[in-house]
């Protein structure tokens, strides 16, 4: 017999403190639609993503009355398009990008990911062209997440691509200009990206991938942050503990409902992304965790040894709660989605250095921040070959997703709508890089012996 | 198979007999029901049998969500698997 404490408590979770799903994404393989001809690949790459994902929302929505527990986002990944491209033209690309959108909107899903490339070694033709309309496609399309992984620990930093990226997240920023520069909110750029996330914008099907997968991200900041208050003051063994506990019942529960997404749809399990996940709403913060935790504002001394604490347990209670584990995995960070990061970032508690060293020891990286509109693509550049030297050192993913505010300064506010939520805009060190970034290269991959 | 139903709002006569009443309509067995009222705030929960229904379950969750509109409760069905998943190793 089911436990009534046990019924309770799940309810609780659903109800008071935001327990969901954060996202259901499928991944599909594209590799087959590959054709010399613009037209013809458009169509393949429309069908394909129509048949193969056809059920994914209804599906989606019955498992969601099933269970009683709510899966916010239904989505989809796919294959690079730079590997499927090929041979495209710049216009063939932004035909693709619009192919895309209407694929998703057909579908009724939020966000498609894959409009993207990997270049950390070096960009092909294709890729080139990509990156060229990467902006027009972001500013002509609503549905579409962009990503592109700049570097690797095997491979290190492929600086003229990081240069690059800059110029990119300028010029998106400016074509959306009347809608709050919302592009950079669908751009990211990483290093070591993992080729089974869920999580948009960054979600992509990798190249080892099976035809298609089905990936769950679970969320579930505010359960955490509960589980912290009722215990009160106990010791960091105790916290470690709890939180285990509770990210083992969060897990358990994206398990279930990826095994079951999967049974049905007729297409594989891929993994869990042990995630927590915030949005803006009230009680469904990362920031309060750590808050809970004993610190007076997050961004204070010991926030990075919080977030670690937090990191490792939920990691440690995840992995046993799933058959299969990967994605980001970890904390999220983003500043404009998490209610407490913006307070921080407000009454200047936390600044973007701290947001970077944050960011060694949990999930992704600087994540939905908000600068001033006057920041130098130069600048961008240096803010991302930084944190991107934070992921490559330490064999981990680092990505960053800035939004250099068209006409906005330090001070003012910048509102994305939904889950994107808003963002105070954050102060940034204006002193240059240009002439480091203007060298141009690769930066050579770290040795990973001789660890000190 | 099982499923949870929870029932909660304002107390009034015949709760029970309402809940119970569409049960038996769909075909759905009742096991067990754990039941308090606090300052008239009426909490219930009941686990059924959900083997023998005679509606999808999908259909059996939007029916009971309605009774609850209708009797200005709040009324969430769920299958048992979930409780099962988060709480068992």
């Amino acid at each position: 017999m089911i436990d009534m404490k046990n019924i309770l408590e799940t309810i609780n979770m659903i109800r008071e403190e935001n327990l969901d799903i954060r996202t259901v994404t499928m991944g599909i393989s594209l590799f087959d639609c590959v054709s010399d001809n613009e037209d013809v690949l458009c169509a393949k790459v429309y069908d394909k993503i129509m048949s193969r994902a056809e059920k994914l929302v209804p599906t989606a929505c019955d498992i969601e009355k099933q269970y009683g527990i709510p899966i916010i986002n239904k989505r989809i990944s796919i294959t690079p398009i730079s590997m499927i491209g090929g041979n495209c033209s710049e216009a063939g690309y932004l035909r693709l990008a619009k192919v895309l959108d209407r694929a998703a909107a057909d579908l009724g899903i939020n966000f498609i990911g894959g409009f993207g490339a990997m270049v950390q070694k070096g960009m092909t033709v294709g890729a080139e062209r990509l990156l060229n309309v990467i902006p027009q496609a972001l500013a002509e399309t609503e549905r579409v997440c962009s990503s592109v992984n700049v570097a690797s620990t095997k491979a290190g930093i492929n600086m003229d691509a990081v240069a690059k990226m800059g110029k990119i997240i300028k010029e998106a920023a400016r074509l959306t200009a009347d809608r709050d520069s919302i592009g950079c909110a669908k751009f990211v750029v990483f290093a070591n990206a993992p080729e089974d996330n869920p999580f948009m914008a960054g979600a992509f099907h990798g190249i080892g991938e099976p035809e298609t997968v089905i990936n769950v991200g679970v969320s579930g900041p505010g359960v955490v942050a509960s589980a912290i208050q009722r215990a009160g003051d106990c010791s960091f063994s105790e916290l470690a503990d709890l939180i285990k506990k509770t990210a083992f019942k969060i897990t358990r529960m994206g398990q279930l409902v990826a095994c079951e997404a999967s049974s049905r749809l007729g297409v594989p399990f891929g993994i869990v992304d042990l995630s927590l996940a915030p949005t803006p709403a009230i009680g469904d913060s990362v920031a309060h965790i750590l808050e809970g935790m004993g610190l007076e504002s997050v961004g204070a001394p010991g926030t990075t040894a919080a977030l670690a604490l937090l990191n490792d347990a939920v990691k440690k209670g995840g992995v046993m709660a799933s058959s299969f584990v990967g994605g980001l995995s970890g904390a999220f960070i983003p500043v404009s989605e998490d209610a407490g990061m913006i307070e921080a970032v407000a009454k200047g508690a936390l600044t973007i250095e701290k947001l970077e060293a944050m960011t060694a020891v949990c999930s992704v990286g600087l994540d939905m921040i908000a600068v001033p509109g006057n920041t130098s693509a130069d600048t961008i550049c240096g803010i991302i070959a930084d944190e991107i030297s934070i992921g490559v050192a330490n064999t981990k993913t680092t990505a960053v997703r800035i939004i250099p505010v068209e006409g906005k300064t330090v001070g003012e506010t910048v509102s994305f709508g939904g889950l994107l939520g808003y963002a105070p805009i954050i102060k940034v060190n204006e002193y240059s890089p240009a002439k480091f970034i203007a060298r141009g290269g690769r930066i050579p991959a770290p040795i990973h012996s001789l660890k000190n | 198979m099982k499923a949870v139903i929870s029932v909660t709002g304002r107390d009034s006569m015949g709760i029970i007999a309402k809940v119970s009443c569409a049960c038996a309509e769909y075909g759905a067995n009742i096991i067990d029901i754990s039941q308090t009222v606090l300052s008239e705030y009426f909490a219930m929960i009941m686990i059924v049998d959900i083997t023998k229904m005679n509606i999808p379950f999908g259909d059996f969750v939007d029916a009971m969500t309605d009774l609850g509109k209708k009797q200005n409760l709040e009324i969430h069905t769920m299958h048992e698997d979930i409780f099962n998943s988060m709480h068992t190793i």
